[in-house]
C-alpha cells in the first residue's frame, strides 16, 4: 500500500494527522488511493509525465541546447486546502495586497510613511528596486500590483507565514491551471465525492482586470503580452495565458513608439496596442529609461505609459515592496494604511543593517536562513543548518560587505505533503504561492501553485532547484462527518 | 475593432513551421520510395541514391561530409544528420521551434502534434528503431505530417494567419514534385536504352509514388507514359499535389490575404505569383519536354525562390513606420 510505514516525521503534515489518521478532508481521497490496485498510482504518475511532456509543458534549462526542454516535475498526490482555511488566508492576502499597493503609491508621490518614522527614508532610498522614473507617475486605477503571487509557508506550528511577496513579475500560474487538466485527465476518480474549487476561471479573470485598464473607451481594447522570447524558462507560461486569453504575445521588437504611442507591426501596417502584459523585468522594459543595453525592450516605452497612452501591468517599480528588507515592514504597512493588524504573520526577519540584528545572524549563521535583498529563485541564498563552514564564512564577509543587502530568518520546518517515492509515498517539504489580481478589485484564485522540494529533507521548493509541483485542492465546503 | 491583426513575425513562423513539415514529409517519402524501388531494380542498375542529394540542391555539402552516395550514407544524411538544414531531422526541429514561438496562435492541438512527431523521432533514432525498420518510421513520418495539416484544417479558424500556413505549404509542395521529377531526370540520363522498358515502368511509377500520386494518375491517364506522368505532376488541376494545383492555390490564399481581386496584383509577391500561375495554366506538356524538362524544372525552382523572397520583403520583413504595408 501507498501509504503503509508512512511517517509524519518531526513537521505539519498536510494530509496526516500526528499518528497517522488523515484529516478530514483529505480522508475520502487517502480511502481511494489505498482502494487502488498496486502499481496503479505510478501507473497514473507516468501517463501524467507523458501528457505533460507531450503537450509541451516544460521549462528551458539554460545552457542546453539540444531543444530538450524538461517538464517541471509534477507529482499525481495532491496538497489539500481546507475551506475554512483558506476563507482565511484568503482575507489575509487581500489585505496585505491592499496595504502594498498603498504603499507603492505612497513612496512614488507623498512618502507620508517615511515621513511619519514607520519605514526609515534610508531603506527605501537604498532598495536596488526603487525607480526614480517612477516618481510622480499615476498608473490605470491606481493599481500598481496587479498580478502578484504570494509565497506562503506553514512551519511546524501549524501557522502559516508569508515568505515573499513577488510583485515583479511572478510566474507559475500555468501550472497551477496545467496542473489541474492533467490531474483530471489521468486521474479523475480522485475527484470524486470532492467539492473543489475550480481553478480555470483564471485566464478571464485575468483579461477582464487587463482590459480594465485600457487608456481610451473601446469594446475590446487591445491587449498584448510581452515576452523577451521563446529562450525564457518561463515561455510555456507566456505563450500559454496569451493564448487561453486570445490575445497577442509580443516580442519587443514587434512593438514600436511612435508620437508617444505604442505600435505592433503586423502584415498589414501598424496597429496602437492599449495595455501590455509584461512578462519583462522594469530593468530591460525600455532601453531609454533603463538598461541602455537592453535588446528586450521597447525604446520609448516609458514615455508612452508616462503620457497615459498605454497601460502597463504591473506597474514599473512596483519592486520596491519586493526588497526582502522592505518586506520585514509589511505588518507595519498595514497597521499604518489599514488600521488593521496583519491576518497572515511574516516570518521573524533580522535586518542585516541595524547592528543589534547583525550581530544575532552573525552568531548565528548555522541556525539561520539568510538571503540576499533583490534575488530570485532560490539564489543568493543561505540554508544554515545545511551549509558548510566554508559557505558560512562566505556569507559573514557578504553580510559586512554589505550589510543593507541581507535578511535572515530561523530556518523553518516546511510543512509536508505525502509525495511518491518509486512505489511508496514520503513526506515532502511544500510551499505554496497564490495569484491574487488586482484591477478594479482584488481577487485571489482559490489555490495557487504547491512547489515541493523532491530531495529528501530539501527546503527548497524552486524549479531551478529540483523542486516540482502538485495539484491544489481548495475544498469549496467544510468537510462531512465520517459515516458511521 | 476589425478582424485581430496579425503579426509580421507570426506571420513569418507560421509560414515556415508550414513550409519545414511539408519538407520532412517529401523527404520521408521520397526516401522511402527510393528504398522500395531498389527492392525491384536489376542488380545490374545498382543502387541509385546519388540522385536524390542531387535533387535535394545540398549535393555539395553530402560530397564533402559524405563521399560515396551508398544508401547509409543518403539516408544518414537526408533523415538524421542534424547538420543538414534540410534533413528530417531538422526540419521537424524547424517546424516545432517555429510553432512553439507561436503557441498562442496556433490550437493547442497543432502545437502538440508538432511537438510530438519531433519526440517521436527523437525516440525512433535512439532507441534504434530507425535503423531497424526505416519504412515504418518513414510511414509514420508522413502519417504525423499529414495529421498536423488535418488537425491544422480542423482545428483554427481558416483567417489570415491559416492561409499564411497554407500558402507556405503549397510552395514548398510545389517545389518538392518539382524536385521529385527532376529525380527522373538524373536516373535516366545515363541509361537512355532503358527508355520504355519495364525498369523505366518501374521507375516512372516510383517518382508517381514518391507524390502518393500512382493511385490518382492511373485513375486519370491509365498506362504509364512518360509525358503522361510529366503532364499529370505538373498540369493536373485537380491533383493537390501537381505542380499548377499548388501554384494556383498558393495564388489564391496571397490574394485572400491582401483582399487583391483574382487576375490583379498589388505587389511584387502578388505578381510574380500571378505571373508563374499564368504559364502553367496555359503551358503544354509537348512545350516543356521539347525545351527539356530538366532545364524546366530548374528554371521553375528559381522562380519560387524569388517568390519566396518577395512574400518575405511585402509581409514579414520589419520596416520603416513611415512605409505603408501591403493590402
Amino acid at each position: 500500500m501507498l501509504f503503509d510505514g508512512y511517517d509524519t516525521g518531526d513537521f505539519y503534515d498536510e494530509m496526516f494527522a500526528p499518528g497517522g489518521k488523515p484529516r478530514p478532508d483529505a480522508r475520502l481521497l487517502v480511502e481511494m488511493i489505498e482502494s487502488l490496485s498496486d502499481g496503479e498510482v505510478l501507473l497514473r504518475q507516468r501517463s501524467a509525465e507523458r501528457l505533460l511532456l507531450h503537450m509541451g509543458i516544460t521549462f528551458n534549462v539554460y545552457g542546453d541546447d539540444s531543444g530538450a526542454e524538461r517538464i517541471f516535475p509534477f507529482d499525481l498526490i495532491p496538497r489539500i486546502v481546507p475551506h475554512g482555511e483558506w476563507t482565511r488566508i484568503e482575507r489575509g492576502l487581500r489585505q496585505r495586497i491592499h496595504a502594498l499597493n498603498l504603499f507603492i503609491d505612497d513612496i512614488y508621490h507623498a512618502r507620508r510613511i517615511l515621513r511619519d518614522g514607520v519605514i526609515p527614508a534610508e531603506v527605501i532610498d537604498s532598495a536596488k528596486t526603487l525607480r526614480q522614473q517612477c516618481v510622480g507617475l499615476n498608473p490605470p486605477l491606481g493599481v500598481w500590483c496587479h498580478v502578484s503571487g504570494t509565497d506562503l509557508v506553514r512551519d511546524r506550528d501549524g501557522e502559516i507565514y508569508v515568505l515573499e511577496d513577488n510583485l515583479r513579475v511572478p510566474s507559475g500560474v500555468s501550472y497551477v491551471l496545467e496542473n489541474r487538466q492533467v490531474m483530471k485527465s489521468t486521474f479523475p476518480r480522485a475527484f470524486e465525492g470532492m467539492a473543489i474549487h475550480p481553478v480555470d476561471t483564471y485566464p478571464s479573470r485575468l483579461l477582464e482586470m487587463l482590459e480594465s485598464l485600457a487608456p481610451r473607451p473601446a469594446d475590446r481594447p487591445r491587449v498584448v503580452l510581452l515576452t523577451p522570447g521563446i529562450y525564457n524558462s518561463a515561455y510555456f507560461e507566456h505563450s500559454f495565458l496569451a493564448q487561453q486569453m486570445g490575445i497577442q504575445l509580443v516580442e519587443g521588437r514587434d512593438l514600436v513608439v511612435s508620437e508617444g504611442r505604442v505600435l505592433m507591426r503586423t502584415t498589414k501596417g501598424f496597429e496602437r496596442v492599449d495595455v501590455i502584459y509584461r512578462r519583462i523585468d522594469d530593468d530591460f522594459l525600455d532601453p531609454l529609461a533603463f538598461r541602455p543595453d537592453s535588446l528586450l525592450g521597447v525604446p520609448g516605452l516609458m514615455e508612452a505609459y508616462r503620457a497615459g497612452n498605454v497601460a502597463l501591468a504591473n506597474a514599473p517599480g512596483n519592486g520596491v515592496a519586493d526588497d526582502k528588507v522592505i518586506y520585514a515592514y509589511v505588518p507595519d504597512m498595514i497597521r499604518y494604511y489599514l488600521g488593521e493588524s496583519a491576518i497572515l504573520p511574516n516570518v521573524p526577519t533580522y535586518l542585516c543593517w541595524r547592528d543589534a540584528d547583525r550581530r544575532h545572524v552573525l552568531a548565528n549563521l548555522d541556525k539561520l536562513v539568510v538571503k540576499a535583498a533583490n534575488e530570485a529563485g532560490g539564489y543568493g541564498m543561505l540554508v544554515g543548518p545545511h551549509s558548510t563552514a566554508a559557505q558560512r564564512e562566505d556569507f559573514a564577509g557578504r553580510i559586512q560587505a554589505n550589510p543593507r543587502n541581507y535578511i535572515a530568518q530561523p530556518t523553518l520546518g516546511l510543512s509536508r505533503v505525502p509525495t511518491l517515492v518509486d512505489d511508496h509515498a514520503e513526506g515532502r517539504h511544500v510551499d505554496l504561492r497564490p495569484y491574487i489580481l488586482y484591477g478594479k478589485e482584488i481577487f485571489v484564485l482559490p489555490g495557487g501553485l504547491t512547489r515541493v522540494a523532491l530531495k529528501k529533507g530539501s527546503l527548497v521548493v524552486n524549479s531551478s532547484q529540483g523542486g516540482g509541483s502538485k495539484d491544489t485542492w481548495v475544498m469549496a465546503q467544510p468537510p462531512a462527518e465520517p459515516n458511521q | 475593432m476589425n478582424a485581430r491583426p496579425l503579426l509580421s513575425r507570426v506571420a513569418d513562423s507560421v509560414y515556415w513551421m508550414s513550409r519545414y513539415i511539408e519538407r520532412a514529409e517529401n523527404v520521408a517519402r521520397f526516401v522511402d520510395v527510393n528504398l522500395h524501388l531498389i527492392l525491384d531494380s536489376p542488380a545490374s542498375l545498382g543502387e541509385q541514391w546519388k540522385p536524390l542529394v542531387d535533387t535535394s540542391g545540398d549535393a555539395a555539402a553530402f560530397d564533402e561530409r559524405y563521399g560515396a552516395p551508398t544508401r547509409d550514407n543518403v539516408i544518414e544524411f537526408l533523415t538524421f544528420d542534424s547538420r543538414n538544414p534540410n534533413s528530417i531531422l531538422s526540419c521537424l526541429r524547424a517546424a516545432r521551434e517555429n510553432a512553439r514561438t507561436v503557441r498562442d496562435t496556433i490550437s493547442s492541438e497543432m502545437w502538440e502534434q508538432a511537438n510530438v512527431i519531433y519526440l517521436k523521432l527523437n525516440d525512433a533514432i535512439s532507441s534504434g528503431r530507425a535503423a531497424t525498420s526505416p519504412h515504418e518510421l518513414f510511414h509514420d513520418i508522413k502519417m504525423g505530417c499529414h495529421l498536423f495539416q488535418g488537425i491544422t484544417d480542423s482545428t483554427m479558424s481558416h483567417n489570415e494567419t491559416w492561409r499564411f500556413i497554407r500558402l507556405g505549404r503549397l510552395l514548398e509542395r510545389a517545389d518538392k514534385t518539382t524536385r521529385i521529377l527532376d529525380v527522373k531526370y538524373f536516373l535516366l540520363l545515363p541509361r537512355v536504352e532503358h527508355v520504355g522498358t519495364s525498369i523505366d515502368d518501374i521507375q516512372w511509377s516510383a517518382v508517381l509514388k514518391s507524390v502518393s500520386g500512382f493511385e490518382m494518375y492511373r485513375k486519370r491517364f491509365g498506362r504509364l507514359s512518360p509525358p503522361s506522368v510529366v503532364d499529370f505532376l505538373l498540369f493536373d488541376g485537380d491533383f493537390p499535389r501537381s505542380v499548377r494545383y499548388c501554384v494556383g492555390r498558393a495564388a489564391e490564399a496571397l490574394h485572400i490575404i491582401t483582399g487583391t481581386p483574382q487576375g490583379d496584383y498589388r505587389n511584387e509577391a502578388e505578381r510574380r505569383l500571378g505571373q508563374l500561375r499564368a504559364e502553367l495554366d496555359y503551358l503544354s506538356v509537348a512545350e516543356v519536354i521539347a525545351g527539356g524538362l530538366h532545364e524546366f524544372l530548374d528554371g521553375f525552382q528559381t522562380r519560387l525562390n524569388v517568390i519566396d523572397d518577395a512574400v518575405f520583403n511585402t509581409f514579414f520583413a520589419a520596416r520603416p513606420l513611415d512605409q505603408a504595408a501591403a493590402g
